[in-house]
């Protein structure tokens, strides 16, 4: 496979090539008429780490929703190594290894930390499967070594409720990782978190983006100048900058936006 | 089943039943209102809702008795006197559930559900033990008796013109006191993002107490003016609340127009039905139909696309 | 840092995930016994009958557990399954009461009466099945699951929960009743179907068969209990509870939550079908009484007040609220409506976990300082703002 592509190639380029992990293509929903994404078109590429910016109410949120089939595209297309996602369900597109993180933390409150993460463990998804799922040593391994990855080994026992906020974000990060996706898609991952918690955080993230493609939302410029490989800066539904941090930044239209009101 | 009829002869059916169909649907309207606002803006379940509306009932039924027997001079004119009486009864013992009961339950629709229930066999009981288990009626004043020949064929009773009357007011008067009054403006803004409306000083306790007494007294009214063309038992209540729950969720239910949309469709089918027929097999055939197009369309009739 | 044997102990606590803790067992031999052993020699045959009954709403309220308790759907509908169950059931018995011999007084003999007095003819399409009793025996459980699995397969794929799904089951209750009451010369009318006789040649109105068939019931409900248990304890109990608490998040994990809600809401349903099925058995007909709305929210009740997340409080809560019904509408017929809304509300506001919560706050604490040994399990389940929308 061919990993190595250069930024200028992306644009004209086929999106249905299989180089590119996750193809979105003229993207558009509108919610009783307001276009809240609105032509959007975007590729990421394998082990890309891709932040997307923009103000709020720039449809952020939205882009993600629509890849993960949560919300249905009014037009447009997403493939996903050559898969398209549009016409999926919300399982079946996380079966096909796309994982997404929800802006507030989203565990469950009343299981441990433990069963939070045995029940991402991909395997027994079907009424009968978690109905015979066996709890065999291959799963406590896995759960032990990605407690241990998310700071939470000494938590496992805990009831996931009394966790802090930075420890339920990392929960839900775990949840995620033990699916294994090759695409994760995070939002706001340090949204709330203290200082200690948002460096513990980006190390984090930087552990675990290798061998998959991240999409992150996030607005604390710093973390996204740390850890963005390209960002793509979202403003009124529409696509407004691509390239790198650099680059983005010194784009008079993003500065337009961003400062200009 | 159209086979034995002429064509003149359905053509006064379908009159004659479509009129029985619109006073089923005032009813229908009156009791559904006051749950629309309750459940479609609060997101509560009040099972209870048709206890409030048979308290109007006996309400007006008291009236009637005091009137008759202490002022018979003013008795043509009770009615009036009742449907106020029926709102304040009703709309006051709402406020009082709601504080001691419902408050401590808005992030548990399920739990409210049964607790209104509760509260629901409570009062029948109260009212089996104040006023007896046998049903009640109430005397109309002579003004209300008899009817209107419309043609040869056609003829609508008054008391039934009265209800479609009392309807089209108090709807009328509930779509102007939520869209265009300020207390209405409240309700709507504490109802779509409740934090917000505390944060810009509205008592949102208060407009909760308010709205679900408002309900409640609509209830009332409905139970006052259903006394005009039914009697009134301990647990006539009970009966429509599922035909009124149903035609909430069918019109979907944020929508004071979907509301009275789906109480049409539904009376109309209804009626219609039960000419050709038998009551029972009309009434489940009607319902079936509601929960079908409900299994397909779960929003209701009438609803935005709004992001989740 | 904590010392590496105590992070072992842990991992190896959470490992432990056995069918049944200590105390569970000690709640099914204490059940068991007293179901089994001291109701049986304690009561005439009239009373065990009666208590009999009452086992057969525990199978309702067990399946409510499972349903509303642990998946969060609430079904206002319960009675139609039972119902259903103890229709088929009935269908059964009366044709086998209705034979020819004993119906030669008909205009057509060897149909049911009602649907001699309702001018039928013939038996209806829908009636032949029930003339063998192993075919009977498996419609008992298939028609009502099958019914529950349309219903919920319908709403669930579209995302209908909470307040609208309770709506829509009681509208289904209201509209099976209706249907029933009306439709006299099929289904025997408002009066259901009674004199029910005999089951294969074996009378069942003895007192001796209704011992047995007491002794038949409680085994059937200590069987559905184990296989609650397992539900419980399997995966699919923990998402039903994951499930409850963050919907999109189970979907977002690659579980497809309608099929698990269809699979929670028809196991309820065969729960309640059983009992249905052994009410008709036991108490000798079945009618629409115990279909509408009135009776299925009362079957919630009997959950409710044994705790909506314990099995076995779903058993002791029925034979409670059912005992307290019995006792109270012989003596004070008016205070009973007062007493069984108030139940309601006191449920709900003031023990959310019902009988199981109080035990597990109260009792077991006291217990488990007397008696060493026994792990005190975490603390009531369901916590305030649960099972929300």
């Amino acid at each position: 496979m061919n990993a190595a592509i250069l930024p200028g190639s992306v644009i004209g380029a086929n999106p249905n090539a299989p180089e590119y992990l996750l193809a979105v293509d003229a993207l558009t929903v509108s919610f009783d008429g307001f276009k809240a994404v609105n032509d959007v078109s975007f590729y990421v590429d394998p082990n890309e780490i891709r932040v997307i910016i923009g103000p709020n109410g720039a449809g952020k949120t939205t882009v993600l929703d629509l890849i993960c089939g949560r919300t249905r595209a009014s037009a447009g297309s997403i493939k996903y190594k050559g898969q398209e996602l549009t016409k999926l369900t919300e399982s079946a597109i996380v079966q096909a290894g796309v994982g997404r993180k929800f802006q507030t933390p989203s565990i469950y409150d009343d299981l441990t930390v433990f069963e939070n993460l045995e029940i991402s463990f991909p395997r027994g998804r079907s009424v009968f499967g978690a109905l015979t799922f066996k709890r065999d040593a291959q799963v406590r391994e896995r759960i032990h070594e990605i407690a241990e990855t998310i700071f939470l080994k000494d938590q496992l026992l805990e009831r996931a409720e009394f966790l802090s906020h930075g420890q339920k974000q990392w929960l839900e990060i775990g949840m995620l990782l033990i699916q294994d996706p090759e695409l994760l898609m995070l939002d706001e991952p340090v949204a709330g978190m203290s200082v200690g918690e948002r460096i513990k955080t980006a190390e984090l993230l930087n552990q675990i983006i290798v061998g998959r493609s991240v999409l992150v939302i996030e607005h604390d410029m710093k973390f996204v100048e740390d850890i963005a490989h390209r960002v793509t800066v979202l403003h009124q539904g529409k696509v407004l900058s691509e390239g790198s941090m650099e680059r983005v930044k010194n784009d008079p239209k993003v500065i337009e936006v961003y400062l200009g009101h | 089943m159209f086979g034995d009829y002429s064509l003149g002869d359905l053509g006064a059916i379908f009159a004659m039943q479509g009129f029985a169909g619109l006073i089923l649907f005032s009813v229908y309207v009156l009791m559904a209102l006051g749950l629309a606002i309750i459940f479609g803006q609060m997101g509560v379940i009040n099972m209870a809702h048709g206890e409030f509306m048979i308290l109007g009932a006996y309400m007006t039924y008291l009236c009637s008795a005091f009137f008759q027997t202490y002022l018979p001079a003013l008795f043509p004119a009770y009615f009036f006197l009742a449907m106020i009486l029926a709102f304040c009864a009703s709309g006051a013992l709402g406020m009082l559930v709601e504080w001691a009961l419902i408050r401590h339950l808005y992030k548990r629709p399920l739990d409210t559900l049964l607790a209104t229930w509760g509260l629901s066999l409570i009062l029948q009981q109260a009212y089996r033990s104040i006023f007896g288990a046998r049903e009640v009626g109430v005397e109309l004043p002579s003004w209300l008796i008899g009817s209107v020949q419309v043609t040869d064929s056609i003829e609508i009773p008054i008391n039934g013109l009265f209800v479609m009357a009392v309807t089209t007011l108090i709807t009328v008067g509930v779509a102007l006191l939520i869209y265009r009054s300020r207390f209405g403006q409240q309700v709507r803004a504490v109802m779509a993002n409740r934090p917000m409306a505390g944060a810009v000083g509205i008592d949102t306790e208060k407009i909760d107490r308010y709205t679900f007494g408002l309900g409640c007294g609509i209830a009332g009214v409905a139970g006052s003016a259903f006394t005009m063309i039914g009697s009134t038992g301990p647990t006539s209540g009970q009966l429509y609340i599922v035909d009124t729950f149903l035609i909430v969720v069918f019109g979907g239910a944020a929508s004071l127009l979907g509301t009275i949309a789906s109480a049409f469709s539904i009376s109309q089918t209804q009626s219609t039905l039960e000419f050709f027929l038998s009551g029972s097999m009309a009434k489940v055939l009607t319902l079936l139909a509601v929960v079908g197009i409900l299994m397909l369309r779960p929003q209701g009739l009438f609803t935005l696309k709004v992001r989740r | 840092m904590k010392n590496p044997v105590q992070t072992l102990t842990k991992s190896v606590t959470v490992n432990d995930n056995p069918f049944m803790k200590p105390i569970e067992w000690l709640s099914l031999a204490v059940l068991a016994l007293v179901l089994l052993v001291v109701l049986p020699s304690l009561l005439d045959a009239f009373r065990l009958n009666l208590v009999g009954k009452y086992l057969t709403y525990a199978f309702v309220a067990l399946g409510l557990v499972i349903c509303w308790g642990y998946a969060g759907i609430l079904s206002l509908g319960q009675g139609c399954f039972f119902g259903l169950g103890g229709y088929c059931m009935a269908m059964y018995l009366k044709l086998e009461a209705s034979s020819v011999e004993n119906t030669k007084i008909q205009s057509t003999p060897g149909i049911p009466d009602f649907m001699d007095w309702n001018q039928i003819t013939a038996l209806p399409w829908f009636w032949k099945p029930f003339q063998s009793l192993p075919l009977t025996l498996i419609l008992v459980v298939a028609v009502p699951v099958l019914f529950a699995f349309v219903i919920s397969a319908a709403l669930f794929k579209r995302r209908v929960g909470g307040t609208y799904f309770a709506i829509i089951t009681q509208a289904i209750a209201a509209i099976l009743t209706i249907l029933i009451v009306g439709q006299q010369g099929y289904t025997g009318g408002i009066n259901g179907i009674t004199d029910l006789r005999t089951l294969h040649g074996w009378d069942i109105r003895t007192d001796g068969a209704h011992t047995i068939l007491y002794f038949v019931n409680g085994g059937l409900l200590i069987g559905c209990i184990l296989i609650a248990q397992f539900v419980k304890k399997s995966k699919l109990g923990r998402i039903l509870v994951a499930m409850r608490d963050k919907e999109d998040r189970v979907r977002f994990s690659g579980y497809s939550v309608a099929g698990f809600k269809v699979f929670a809401f028809c196991l309820a349903a065969a729960f309640a079908a059983i009992g249905g099925a052994m009410f008709t058995l036991q108490v000798g007909f079945m009618s629409p009484s115990f279909v509408g709305i009135v009776p299925s929210i009362e079957m919630v009740i009997y959950a409710a007040v044994g705790g909506r997340m314990s099995l076995f409080g779903a058993v002791w809560g029925t034979l409670l609220v059912n005992w307290a019904k019995t006792s109270f509408s012989e003596s004070f017929p008016d205070l009973w409506l007062f007493g069984l809304g108030a139940l309601f509300i006191a449920v709900v506001l003031a023990f959310p976990n019902g009988l199981a919560g109080i035990w597990r706050e109260h009792v077991e604490p006291r217990l488990t300082r007397r008696v060493k040994g026994l792990r005190a399990p975490p603390p009531a389940i369901v916590p305030h703002g649960a099972p929300a929308e």
